[in-house]
Protein backbone atom coordinates (compact mmCIF):
# COMPACT_ATOMS: atom_id res chain seq x y z
CA UNK A 1 0.00 0.00 0.00
CA UNK A 2 2.72 2.01 0.39
CA UNK A 3 3.47 2.49 -3.30
CA UNK A 4 4.52 7.02 -3.23
CA UNK A 5 3.88 8.82 -6.47
CA UNK A 6 6.37 10.00 -8.44
CA UNK A 7 5.10 13.60 -7.15
CA UNK A 8 6.23 12.78 -3.16
CA UNK A 9 9.31 11.26 -4.24
CA UNK A 10 10.49 14.39 -6.24
CA UNK A 11 9.23 16.02 -2.73
CA UNK A 12 11.03 13.62 -0.27
CA UNK A 13 14.61 14.30 -2.69
CA UNK A 14 14.19 17.91 -1.06
CA UNK A 15 13.73 17.10 2.17
CA UNK A 16 16.53 17.11 4.64
CA UNK A 17 16.18 14.09 7.23
CA UNK A 18 15.73 14.80 10.83
CA UNK A 19 13.71 18.25 10.32
CA UNK A 20 10.23 19.58 10.91
CA UNK A 21 7.86 19.49 8.68
CA UNK A 22 4.08 20.71 8.38
CA UNK A 23 1.98 19.25 5.76
CA UNK A 24 -0.81 22.00 4.58
CA UNK A 25 -3.67 20.11 2.91
CA UNK A 26 -1.95 16.75 3.64
CA UNK A 27 -4.71 14.28 2.80
CA UNK A 28 -4.67 10.97 4.05
CA UNK A 29 -1.61 11.67 5.62
CA UNK A 30 0.40 9.52 3.02
CA UNK A 31 3.13 11.96 2.07
CA UNK A 32 4.25 12.41 6.37
CA UNK A 33 3.95 9.50 6.84
CA UNK A 34 6.14 8.79 4.23
CA UNK A 35 8.93 11.08 5.18
CA UNK A 36 8.85 10.24 8.59
CA UNK A 37 9.63 7.01 8.05
CA UNK A 38 12.13 7.74 5.08
CA UNK A 39 13.65 10.60 6.66
CA UNK A 40 12.70 10.85 10.48
CA UNK A 41 10.94 14.22 10.26
CA UNK A 42 8.75 15.74 12.73
CA UNK A 43 5.73 17.09 12.52
CA UNK A 44 1.51 18.00 11.52
CA UNK A 45 -0.59 17.69 8.46
CA UNK A 46 -3.56 19.67 8.25
CA UNK A 47 -6.59 18.81 6.42
CA UNK A 48 -10.13 20.08 6.64
CA UNK A 49 -11.33 16.81 4.77
CA UNK A 50 -12.96 14.82 7.73
CA UNK A 51 -12.69 11.73 5.92
CA UNK A 52 -9.04 12.13 5.09
CA UNK A 53 -8.25 13.16 8.73
CA UNK A 54 -9.81 9.87 9.90
CA UNK A 55 -7.41 7.69 7.19
CA UNK A 56 -4.20 10.25 8.40
CA UNK A 57 -5.25 9.61 11.95
CA UNK A 58 -5.30 5.81 11.14
CA UNK A 59 -1.73 6.48 9.95
CA UNK A 60 -0.37 7.47 13.07
CA UNK A 61 0.09 11.19 11.99
CA UNK A 62 -0.46 14.55 13.86
CA UNK A 63 -3.06 15.76 12.01
CA UNK A 64 -5.08 19.06 12.96
CA UNK A 65 -8.66 19.98 11.07
CA UNK A 66 -8.12 22.99 9.58
CA UNK A 67 -9.60 25.61 6.85
CA UNK A 68 -6.95 27.43 5.26
CA UNK A 69 -8.86 30.02 4.39
CA UNK A 70 -9.26 31.20 7.87
CA UNK A 71 -5.94 31.74 8.20
CA UNK A 72 -5.44 29.32 10.93
CA UNK A 73 -1.01 29.05 10.35
CA UNK A 74 -0.27 32.01 12.09
CA UNK A 75 -2.73 31.75 15.12
CA UNK A 76 -1.24 28.19 15.66
CA UNK A 77 2.49 28.47 14.92
CA UNK A 78 4.97 30.54 15.51
CA UNK A 79 7.51 31.95 13.39
CA UNK A 80 10.02 29.45 12.16
CA UNK A 81 8.26 26.82 13.51
CA UNK A 82 9.22 24.40 10.60
CA UNK A 83 12.18 23.56 8.31
CA UNK A 84 9.72 22.69 5.42
CA UNK A 85 5.97 23.99 4.86
CA UNK A 86 4.56 21.53 2.26
CA UNK A 87 1.43 22.10 0.03
CA UNK A 88 1.09 19.49 -2.63
CA UNK A 89 -1.97 20.66 -5.26
CA UNK A 90 -3.85 23.12 -3.21
CA UNK A 91 -2.61 26.76 -3.51
CA UNK A 92 -4.98 26.96 -6.36
CA UNK A 93 -7.62 26.00 -3.87
CA UNK A 94 -7.27 28.23 -1.49
CA UNK A 95 -9.37 32.01 -1.12
CA UNK A 96 -6.27 34.11 -0.99
CA UNK A 97 -2.90 32.24 -2.36
CA UNK A 98 -1.03 35.59 -2.35
CA UNK A 99 -1.90 35.67 1.87
CA UNK A 100 -1.12 32.00 1.92
CA UNK A 101 2.33 32.16 0.86
CA UNK A 102 2.68 34.75 3.37
CA UNK A 103 1.72 32.81 5.88
CA UNK A 104 3.80 29.87 5.16
CA UNK A 105 6.66 31.29 4.64
CA UNK A 106 6.28 32.81 7.82
CA UNK A 107 5.69 29.70 9.93
CA UNK A 108 8.64 27.69 7.42
CA UNK A 109 12.02 28.51 6.63
CA UNK A 110 11.21 26.68 3.48
CA UNK A 111 8.25 25.87 1.37
CA UNK A 112 7.88 23.31 -1.26
CA UNK A 113 4.63 23.90 -3.12
CA UNK A 114 3.12 21.79 -6.03
CA UNK A 115 0.76 23.38 -8.33
CA UNK A 116 -0.92 22.27 -12.35
CA UNK A 117 0.21 24.82 -14.84
CA UNK A 118 -2.90 26.22 -16.36
CA UNK A 119 -0.63 27.37 -19.54
CA UNK A 120 0.23 23.78 -20.36
CA UNK A 121 -0.26 23.42 -24.41
CA UNK A 122 -2.96 21.53 -23.86
CA UNK A 123 -4.68 23.69 -21.77
CA UNK A 124 -3.90 26.36 -24.26
CA UNK A 125 -5.30 24.28 -27.10
CA UNK A 126 -8.06 23.18 -25.78
CA UNK A 127 -9.10 26.93 -24.68
CA UNK A 128 -7.92 28.60 -28.26
CA UNK A 129 -9.57 25.89 -30.51
CA UNK A 130 -12.41 24.56 -28.31
CA UNK A 131 -13.39 28.00 -26.87
CA UNK A 132 -13.69 25.52 -23.67
CA UNK A 133 -11.97 25.79 -20.11
CA UNK A 134 -9.41 22.86 -20.21
CA UNK A 135 -10.25 19.14 -18.97
CA UNK A 136 -7.53 17.25 -18.34
CA UNK A 137 -5.90 14.73 -16.60
CA UNK A 138 -4.20 16.74 -14.02
CA UNK A 139 -7.57 19.51 -14.20
CA UNK A 140 -10.31 16.75 -14.10
CA UNK A 141 -13.40 19.17 -13.34
CA UNK A 142 -15.82 21.09 -15.32
CA UNK A 143 -15.78 24.82 -14.87
CA UNK A 144 -18.45 24.96 -12.75
CA UNK A 145 -17.69 22.13 -9.78
CA UNK A 146 -14.02 23.25 -9.89
CA UNK A 147 -12.29 23.48 -6.65
CA UNK A 148 -9.53 25.49 -8.67
CA UNK A 149 -10.75 28.72 -7.92
CA UNK A 150 -7.13 30.39 -8.50
CA UNK A 151 -5.39 28.78 -11.62
CA UNK A 152 -1.79 30.15 -12.14
CA UNK A 153 0.51 29.51 -14.90
CA UNK A 154 3.99 29.02 -13.83
CA UNK A 155 5.12 32.37 -15.12
CA UNK A 156 2.18 34.02 -12.94
CA UNK A 157 3.89 32.41 -9.86
CA UNK A 158 7.43 33.07 -10.49
CA UNK A 159 6.48 36.85 -11.07
CA UNK A 160 3.97 36.78 -7.78
CA UNK A 161 7.63 35.36 -6.18
CA UNK A 162 9.39 38.28 -7.55
CA UNK A 163 6.90 40.95 -6.64
CA UNK A 164 6.59 39.56 -2.47
CA UNK A 165 10.58 39.23 -2.58
CA UNK A 166 10.57 35.69 -2.50
CA UNK A 167 13.10 33.58 -3.75
CA UNK A 168 12.71 30.48 -5.78
CA UNK A 169 15.42 27.57 -4.40
CA UNK A 170 14.71 24.93 -7.23
CA UNK A 171 12.11 24.34 -9.47
CA UNK A 172 11.69 20.74 -11.06
CA UNK A 173 8.50 20.86 -14.15
CA UNK A 174 6.28 17.39 -14.79
CA UNK A 175 4.22 15.98 -16.92
CA UNK A 176 0.96 14.45 -15.42
CA UNK A 177 2.80 11.18 -14.60
CA UNK A 178 5.70 13.53 -13.16
CA UNK A 179 8.39 12.55 -15.60
CA UNK A 180 10.73 15.33 -16.93
CA UNK A 181 11.60 15.82 -20.41
CA UNK A 182 14.51 17.83 -21.97
CA UNK A 183 11.52 19.65 -23.92
CA UNK A 184 9.89 20.91 -20.79
CA UNK A 185 13.29 22.50 -19.32
CA UNK A 186 13.40 24.44 -22.27
CA UNK A 187 9.49 25.22 -22.59
CA UNK A 188 8.24 24.60 -18.80
CA UNK A 189 5.80 26.80 -18.99
CA UNK A 190 4.43 25.32 -22.45
CA UNK A 191 5.55 21.64 -21.83
CA UNK A 192 5.30 20.92 -18.02
CA UNK A 193 1.76 20.27 -16.65
CA UNK A 194 2.65 20.09 -12.79
CA UNK A 195 5.58 22.17 -11.04
CA UNK A 196 7.48 21.98 -7.78
CA UNK A 197 9.21 24.80 -6.18
CA UNK A 198 11.09 24.69 -3.30
CA UNK A 199 10.83 28.62 -2.32
CA UNK A 200 12.15 30.59 0.69
CA UNK A 201 12.01 34.55 1.65
CA UNK A 202 15.04 36.23 0.18
CA UNK A 203 18.44 36.52 2.91
CA UNK A 204 17.39 40.49 2.78
CA UNK A 205 14.00 40.70 3.62
CA UNK A 206 14.53 38.08 6.81
CA UNK A 207 17.31 40.40 8.14
CA UNK A 208 14.83 43.46 8.00
CA UNK B 1 -21.10 -1.69 16.18
CA UNK B 2 -22.47 -4.94 18.50
CA UNK B 3 -23.74 -4.33 21.59
CA UNK B 4 -23.38 -5.37 24.97
CA UNK B 5 -25.47 -6.74 27.85
CA UNK B 6 -22.76 -7.14 29.97
CA UNK B 7 -23.31 -6.58 33.44
CA UNK B 8 -21.15 -3.89 35.28
CA UNK B 9 -20.93 -4.68 38.49
CA UNK B 10 -19.57 -1.57 40.75
CA UNK B 11 -16.80 -1.96 42.89
CA UNK B 12 -15.82 0.22 46.40
CA UNK B 13 -12.10 1.51 46.70
CA UNK B 14 -12.15 2.20 50.10
CA UNK B 15 -8.84 5.19 50.92
CA UNK B 16 -8.06 4.33 54.57
CA UNK B 17 -5.89 7.47 55.02
CA UNK B 18 -6.37 11.54 54.36
CA UNK B 19 -6.21 13.50 51.14
CA UNK B 20 -5.05 16.72 51.31
CA UNK B 21 -6.98 18.99 49.50
CA UNK B 22 -6.65 21.88 47.34
CA UNK B 23 -8.54 23.96 49.43
CA UNK B 24 -6.65 23.28 52.78
CA UNK B 25 -9.27 21.45 53.86
CA UNK B 26 -8.54 17.38 54.38
CA UNK B 27 -10.50 14.18 54.08
CA UNK B 28 -10.03 11.96 56.66
CA UNK B 29 -10.76 8.62 54.54
CA UNK B 30 -12.71 8.29 51.48
CA UNK B 31 -14.54 5.84 49.13
CA UNK B 32 -14.01 5.87 45.37
CA UNK B 33 -16.86 3.76 43.65
CA UNK B 34 -15.84 2.24 39.87
CA UNK B 35 -16.88 0.34 37.31
CA UNK B 36 -14.56 -1.93 35.09
CA UNK B 37 -14.98 -3.41 31.58
CA UNK B 38 -12.60 -5.79 29.85
CA UNK B 39 -9.42 -7.73 30.93
CA UNK B 40 -6.44 -6.11 32.57
CA UNK B 41 -3.38 -7.80 30.37
CA UNK B 42 -0.50 -9.51 32.37
CA UNK B 43 1.30 -6.26 31.81
CA UNK B 44 -0.88 -4.10 32.93
CA UNK B 45 -0.04 -2.08 29.61
CA UNK B 46 -4.29 -1.84 28.40
CA UNK B 47 -5.81 -0.05 31.18
CA UNK B 48 -7.85 3.06 30.24
CA UNK B 49 -9.55 5.61 32.28
CA UNK B 50 -12.54 7.10 31.63
CA UNK B 51 -13.53 10.25 33.37
CA UNK B 52 -17.48 11.49 33.44
CA UNK B 53 -18.63 14.86 33.48
CA UNK B 54 -21.17 16.79 35.96
CA UNK B 55 -23.40 15.11 36.24
CA UNK B 56 -22.35 11.81 35.20
CA UNK B 57 -20.85 8.45 37.29
CA UNK B 58 -19.03 5.43 37.08
CA UNK B 59 -21.47 3.75 34.92
CA UNK B 60 -20.09 4.76 31.90
CA UNK B 61 -20.67 1.40 29.76
CA UNK B 62 -22.37 -1.99 29.74
CA UNK B 63 -25.67 -2.50 31.51
CA UNK B 64 -26.70 -1.90 35.22
CA UNK B 65 -28.55 -4.61 37.57
CA UNK B 66 -31.52 -2.90 36.02
CA UNK B 67 -30.69 -2.78 32.73
CA UNK B 68 -29.84 0.74 32.16
CA UNK B 69 -27.01 1.33 29.93
CA UNK B 70 -23.80 3.58 30.12
CA UNK B 71 -23.90 6.84 29.71
CA UNK B 72 -21.04 6.34 26.90
CA UNK B 73 -22.17 3.01 26.00
CA UNK B 74 -22.46 4.31 22.39
CA UNK B 75 -18.66 4.27 22.16
CA UNK B 76 -17.63 1.70 24.71
CA UNK B 77 -17.79 -2.03 24.80
CA UNK B 78 -17.11 -4.57 22.47
CA UNK B 79 -16.04 -3.81 19.26
CA UNK B 80 -16.57 -0.07 19.95
CA UNK B 81 -14.56 2.80 19.43
CA UNK B 82 -13.04 1.96 23.03
CA UNK B 83 -13.13 -2.02 22.52
CA UNK B 84 -13.31 -3.73 25.69
CA UNK B 85 -12.01 -6.73 23.86
CA UNK B 86 -8.51 -4.81 23.91
CA UNK B 87 -8.59 -2.22 26.69
CA UNK B 88 -9.16 -2.70 29.91
CA UNK B 89 -11.89 0.14 30.58
CA UNK B 90 -12.16 1.91 34.21
CA UNK B 91 -14.55 5.07 35.08
CA UNK B 92 -14.82 6.09 38.86
CA UNK B 93 -17.36 8.18 39.51
CA UNK B 94 -15.47 11.71 41.14
CA UNK B 95 -15.26 12.56 44.77
CA UNK B 96 -18.26 14.81 45.58
CA UNK B 97 -20.48 12.85 43.14
CA UNK B 98 -23.35 11.07 44.33
CA UNK B 99 -23.49 7.89 43.35
CA UNK B 100 -21.19 6.29 45.98
CA UNK B 101 -18.22 7.69 45.94
CA UNK B 102 -17.35 9.78 49.43
CA UNK B 103 -19.72 13.39 48.78
CA UNK B 104 -22.12 15.39 50.24
CA UNK B 105 -24.79 12.46 50.57
CA UNK B 106 -22.78 10.20 52.38
CA UNK B 107 -21.83 9.76 56.22
CA UNK B 108 -18.74 12.02 57.13
CA UNK B 109 -16.87 9.52 59.22
CA UNK B 110 -15.95 12.63 61.97
CA UNK B 111 -19.11 13.28 62.90
CA UNK B 112 -21.26 10.57 62.12
CA UNK B 113 -24.20 12.55 59.86
CA UNK B 114 -24.69 13.25 56.30
CA UNK B 115 -21.64 15.61 54.98
CA UNK B 116 -24.50 17.38 53.16
CA UNK B 117 -22.73 21.17 52.79
CA UNK B 118 -19.96 20.06 55.36
CA UNK B 119 -18.15 18.56 52.02
CA UNK B 120 -15.52 20.03 51.45
CA UNK B 121 -15.22 21.84 47.76
CA UNK B 122 -13.12 19.04 46.06
CA UNK B 123 -11.44 20.82 42.80
CA UNK B 124 -10.11 18.73 39.67
CA UNK B 125 -6.90 18.47 40.47
CA UNK B 126 -8.22 16.48 43.68
CA UNK B 127 -10.46 14.19 41.75
CA UNK B 128 -6.91 13.51 39.80
CA UNK B 129 -4.93 12.81 43.04
CA UNK B 130 -7.93 10.49 44.28
CA UNK B 131 -7.96 8.70 40.83
CA UNK B 132 -4.62 8.53 41.08
CA UNK B 133 -5.02 6.29 44.29
CA UNK B 134 -7.08 4.09 42.08
CA UNK B 135 -4.88 3.59 39.64
CA UNK B 136 -2.22 2.08 42.47
CA UNK B 137 -4.73 0.19 43.45
CA UNK B 138 -5.75 -1.43 40.40
CA UNK B 139 -1.59 -2.31 40.04
CA UNK B 140 -1.35 0.19 37.16
CA UNK B 141 1.66 2.20 36.46
CA UNK B 142 0.54 4.23 33.30
CA UNK B 143 -2.69 4.48 31.41
CA UNK B 144 -2.46 3.47 28.04
CA UNK B 145 -5.04 6.88 27.81
CA UNK B 146 -7.55 8.94 29.56
CA UNK B 147 -10.13 10.03 28.07
CA UNK B 148 -13.08 12.55 29.13
CA UNK B 149 -15.86 14.35 27.60
CA UNK B 150 -16.23 18.60 29.16
CA UNK B 151 -15.61 18.00 32.63
CA UNK B 152 -13.70 14.91 32.33
CA UNK B 153 -11.76 16.32 29.31
CA UNK B 154 -10.43 19.09 31.76
CA UNK B 155 -9.82 15.94 33.90
CA UNK B 156 -8.08 14.64 31.36
CA UNK B 157 -5.80 17.66 30.59
CA UNK B 158 -5.12 17.96 34.56
CA UNK B 159 -4.03 14.46 34.68
CA UNK B 160 -1.64 15.00 31.97
CA UNK B 161 -0.29 18.01 33.65
CA UNK B 162 0.26 16.90 37.44
CA UNK B 163 1.13 13.21 36.35
CA UNK B 164 2.20 13.14 33.20
CA UNK B 165 4.64 9.96 33.19
CA UNK B 166 1.28 7.94 34.17
CA UNK B 167 -0.93 8.60 30.95
CA UNK B 168 0.44 7.58 27.17
CA UNK B 169 -2.52 9.29 25.14
CA UNK B 170 -4.51 11.81 26.62
CA UNK B 171 -8.42 12.48 24.51
CA UNK B 172 -9.77 15.83 25.20
CA UNK B 173 -13.50 15.96 24.04
CA UNK B 174 -15.59 19.20 24.00
CA UNK B 175 -13.42 20.92 26.64
CA UNK B 176 -11.87 23.86 27.38
CA UNK B 177 -8.94 25.38 29.51
CA UNK B 178 -11.05 27.13 31.71
CA UNK B 179 -14.47 28.72 31.87
CA UNK B 180 -15.33 31.69 30.67
CA UNK B 181 -17.06 34.70 32.30
CA UNK B 182 -20.61 33.22 30.32
CA UNK B 183 -20.00 29.84 31.61
CA UNK B 184 -19.24 30.32 35.57
CA UNK B 185 -22.69 33.02 35.30
CA UNK B 186 -24.82 30.23 34.27
CA UNK B 187 -23.17 28.16 36.84
CA UNK B 188 -24.07 31.04 39.49
CA UNK B 189 -27.10 31.17 38.02
CA UNK B 190 -27.73 27.30 38.50
CA UNK B 191 -26.55 27.71 42.50
CA UNK B 192 -28.90 30.28 43.19
CA UNK B 193 -31.33 28.29 42.14
CA UNK B 194 -30.54 25.69 44.06
CA UNK B 195 -29.99 27.29 47.25
CA UNK B 196 -32.66 29.86 47.46
CA UNK B 197 -35.60 26.78 47.02
CA UNK B 198 -37.16 26.52 50.60
CA UNK B 199 -36.30 22.53 50.72
CA UNK B 200 -32.79 23.36 50.50
CA UNK B 201 -32.77 24.22 54.29
CA UNK B 202 -28.61 25.36 54.15
CA UNK B 203 -27.68 21.98 52.48
CA UNK B 204 -29.39 19.70 55.03
CA UNK B 205 -32.06 18.74 52.99
CA UNK B 206 -31.52 14.80 53.39
CA UNK B 207 -31.50 15.07 57.62
CA UNK B 208 -35.11 16.53 57.16
CA UNK B 209 -35.98 13.85 54.36
CA UNK B 210 -36.77 16.31 51.56
CA UNK B 211 -34.70 17.73 48.28
CA UNK B 212 -35.02 20.74 47.08
CA UNK B 213 -36.49 19.40 43.80
CA UNK B 214 -38.11 22.63 42.13
CA UNK B 215 -34.22 24.45 42.41
CA UNK B 216 -32.48 21.59 41.01
CA UNK B 217 -34.51 20.73 38.34
CA UNK B 218 -34.26 24.53 37.59
CA UNK B 219 -30.46 24.17 37.71
CA UNK B 220 -30.75 20.99 35.34
CA UNK B 221 -33.05 22.96 32.83
CA UNK B 222 -30.73 25.76 32.79
CA UNK B 223 -27.79 22.99 32.20
CA UNK B 224 -29.64 21.00 29.84
CA UNK B 225 -30.41 24.11 27.64
CA UNK B 226 -26.55 25.03 27.34
CA UNK B 227 -25.93 21.66 25.94
CA UNK B 228 -28.15 22.27 23.01
CA UNK B 229 -27.84 24.18 20.32
CA UNK B 230 -30.54 26.75 18.98
CA UNK B 231 -30.33 24.98 15.31
CA UNK B 232 -31.16 21.73 16.99
CA UNK B 233 -33.81 23.26 18.84
CA UNK B 234 -35.43 24.78 16.42
CA UNK B 235 -35.54 21.84 14.07
CA UNK B 236 -36.56 19.55 17.22
CA UNK B 237 -39.66 21.32 18.90
CA UNK B 238 -39.11 24.69 16.51
CA UNK B 239 -42.47 26.68 17.75
CA UNK B 240 -45.08 23.60 18.17
CA UNK B 241 -47.71 24.13 20.28
CA UNK B 242 -48.45 20.76 22.53
CA UNK B 243 -52.28 21.75 22.32
CA UNK B 244 -51.71 23.35 19.15
CA UNK B 245 -52.98 26.47 19.88
CA UNK B 246 -52.27 29.65 22.02
CA UNK B 247 -54.02 29.08 25.58
CA UNK B 248 -52.85 32.68 26.85
CA UNK B 249 -52.04 31.56 30.43
CA UNK B 250 -48.84 30.34 31.70
CA UNK B 251 -48.83 26.65 31.54
CA UNK B 252 -46.79 24.63 29.52
CA UNK B 253 -47.63 25.54 25.79
CA UNK B 254 -44.51 25.38 23.64
CA UNK B 255 -42.97 21.87 23.07
CA UNK B 256 -39.53 22.99 23.88
CA UNK B 257 -40.86 23.94 27.66
CA UNK B 258 -42.49 20.82 28.07
CA UNK B 259 -39.06 18.91 26.81
CA UNK B 260 -36.82 21.03 29.41
CA UNK B 261 -39.64 20.93 32.48
CA UNK B 262 -39.42 16.89 31.43
CA UNK B 263 -35.59 16.93 31.59
CA UNK B 264 -35.58 19.15 34.85
CA UNK B 265 -38.11 16.87 37.03
CA UNK B 266 -36.60 13.42 35.66
CA UNK B 267 -32.70 14.50 37.13
CA UNK B 268 -34.67 15.87 40.49
CA UNK B 269 -36.81 13.39 41.26
CA UNK B 270 -36.50 10.14 39.31
CA UNK B 271 -32.39 10.16 38.95
CA UNK B 272 -32.51 11.86 42.68
CA UNK B 273 -29.15 13.88 41.79
CA UNK B 274 -28.04 15.11 45.19
CA UNK B 275 -28.28 19.33 44.70
CA UNK B 276 -25.31 19.16 47.06
CA UNK B 277 -23.28 17.58 44.62
CA UNK B 278 -24.85 19.60 41.68
CA UNK B 279 -23.20 22.95 43.84
CA UNK B 280 -19.68 21.42 44.40
CA UNK B 281 -19.58 20.10 40.77
CA UNK B 282 -20.28 23.78 39.22
CA UNK B 283 -17.60 25.10 41.59
CA UNK B 284 -14.95 22.56 40.70
CA UNK B 285 -15.69 23.71 37.12
CA UNK B 286 -15.81 27.77 37.70
CA UNK B 287 -12.47 26.85 39.67
CA UNK B 288 -10.71 24.50 37.14
CA UNK B 289 -7.68 26.86 35.74
CA UNK B 290 -4.27 24.89 35.13
CA UNK B 291 -2.72 27.54 33.87
CA UNK B 292 -3.21 29.67 36.43
CA UNK B 293 -0.42 27.77 38.40
CA UNK B 294 2.08 28.52 35.60
CA UNK B 295 1.47 32.51 34.90
CA UNK B 296 -1.51 32.15 33.55
CA UNK B 297 0.18 30.76 30.55
CA UNK B 298 -1.70 27.41 29.21
CA UNK B 299 1.10 26.28 27.07
CA UNK B 300 4.04 26.45 30.06
CA UNK B 301 0.93 24.14 31.77
CA UNK B 302 1.22 21.56 29.28
CA UNK B 303 4.71 21.93 28.89
CA UNK B 304 5.64 19.16 30.98
CA UNK B 305 2.99 17.04 29.03
CA UNK B 306 4.13 13.78 27.59
CA UNK B 307 0.89 12.13 26.66
CA UNK B 308 0.23 12.14 22.67
CA UNK B 309 -3.14 14.31 22.71
CA UNK B 310 -6.12 13.78 20.37
CA UNK B 311 -8.45 17.29 21.06
CA UNK B 312 -12.01 17.05 19.46
CA UNK B 313 -14.93 19.80 19.39
CA UNK B 314 -17.82 20.36 17.78
CA UNK B 315 -19.37 23.03 15.51
CA UNK B 316 -22.21 24.17 17.07
CA UNK B 317 -21.40 23.37 20.99
CA UNK B 318 -21.66 27.19 22.14
CA UNK B 319 -20.63 25.89 25.90
CA UNK B 320 -16.98 24.90 24.83
CA UNK B 321 -16.59 26.42 21.45
CA UNK B 322 -14.35 25.32 19.13
CA UNK B 323 -12.47 28.22 19.93
CA UNK B 324 -11.86 26.81 23.26
CA UNK B 325 -10.43 23.55 22.14
CA UNK B 326 -8.01 25.42 19.64
CA UNK B 327 -6.60 27.28 22.77
CA UNK B 328 -5.48 23.50 24.14
CA UNK B 329 -4.09 22.85 20.48
CA UNK B 330 -2.15 25.79 20.24
CA UNK B 331 -0.87 25.23 23.88
CA UNK B 332 0.25 21.45 22.55
CA UNK B 333 1.74 23.42 19.47
CA UNK B 334 3.33 25.96 21.30
CA UNK B 335 5.01 22.74 23.06
CA UNK B 336 5.67 20.67 20.16
CA UNK B 337 3.41 18.09 21.49
CA UNK B 338 2.29 15.05 19.16
CA UNK B 339 -1.40 16.52 18.99
CA UNK B 340 -4.60 15.90 16.53
CA UNK B 341 -7.43 17.64 16.34
CA UNK B 342 -10.98 17.13 15.01
CA UNK B 343 -14.28 19.75 14.79
CA UNK B 344 -17.02 17.52 14.09
CA UNK B 345 -19.37 19.36 12.13
CA UNK B 346 -22.92 18.74 14.50
CA UNK B 347 -26.18 20.26 15.50
CA UNK B 348 -26.31 19.09 18.15
CA UNK B 349 -24.50 21.30 20.80
CA UNK B 350 -22.41 20.31 23.69
CA UNK B 351 -24.29 17.01 24.13
CA UNK B 352 -22.72 16.14 20.34
CA UNK B 353 -19.86 14.33 22.47
CA UNK B 354 -22.34 11.43 23.81
CA UNK B 355 -24.45 11.12 20.14
CA UNK B 356 -23.48 9.02 17.09
CA UNK B 357 -21.79 10.81 14.49
CA UNK B 358 -19.66 9.50 11.93
CA UNK B 359 -16.98 11.53 11.65
CA UNK B 360 -16.55 11.51 16.05
CA UNK B 361 -16.77 7.78 15.48
CA UNK B 362 -14.78 7.26 13.05
CA UNK B 363 -12.24 9.43 14.55
CA UNK B 364 -12.40 8.42 17.57
CA UNK B 365 -11.80 4.67 16.50
CA UNK B 366 -8.66 5.43 14.30
CA UNK B 367 -6.94 7.07 17.64
CA UNK B 368 -8.01 4.30 19.67
CA UNK B 369 -6.30 2.39 17.21
CA UNK B 370 -3.67 3.67 17.24
CA UNK B 371 -3.54 3.45 21.22
CA UNK B 372 -3.80 -0.08 20.40
CA UNK B 373 -0.66 -0.01 18.55
CA UNK B 374 1.21 1.67 20.86
CA UNK B 375 0.30 -1.21 23.31
CA UNK B 376 1.21 -3.99 21.23
CA UNK B 377 4.84 -2.17 20.30
CA UNK B 378 5.24 -2.09 24.28
CA UNK B 379 4.70 -6.06 23.45
CA UNK B 380 1.09 -5.93 25.84
CA UNK B 381 -1.21 -7.15 23.32
CA UNK B 382 -0.60 -11.11 23.54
Amino acid sequence: MNVISPEFKLISDWITPNSRVLDLGCGDGKLLKHLIDTHQVTGYGMEIDPQKNIQAIKKGINVIQSDLNRHDLCHYFDEDSFDFVIMTQALQVVSRPDELLDELLNVGKQCIITFPNFAHWRNRAQLMFLGKMPETDTLPYHWYDTPNIHMCTFKDFENLCEQKGIEVVARTVVNSDHRSSFGMSLLPNLLGEVALYKIQRKIADKSE
Amino acid sequence: MTTTNEVAKPQVLQVEEPLALISGAELPRYDLVYETYGELNADASNAILICHALSGDHHVAGVDENGKPGWWDGYIGPGKPVDTNRFFVVCSNNLGGCRGSSGPNTVNPVSGRIYGPDFPIVTCKDWVNSQNKLREHLGIDTWAALIGGSMGGMQVLQWAIDFPDKLRHALVIAAAPKLSAQNIAFNEVARQAIMSDPDFHKGRFIERDTTPKQGLALARMLGHLTYLSDDMMGSKFGRELREGKLQYNYGVEFQVESYLRYQGEKFATRQNFDANTYLLMTKALDYFDPAADYEHDLSKALAAATAKFLVVSFTSDWRFSPERSHEIVKALLDNDTDVSYAEVESQHGHDAFLLPNEHYEGVFRSYMQRVWKDIEALGGAA
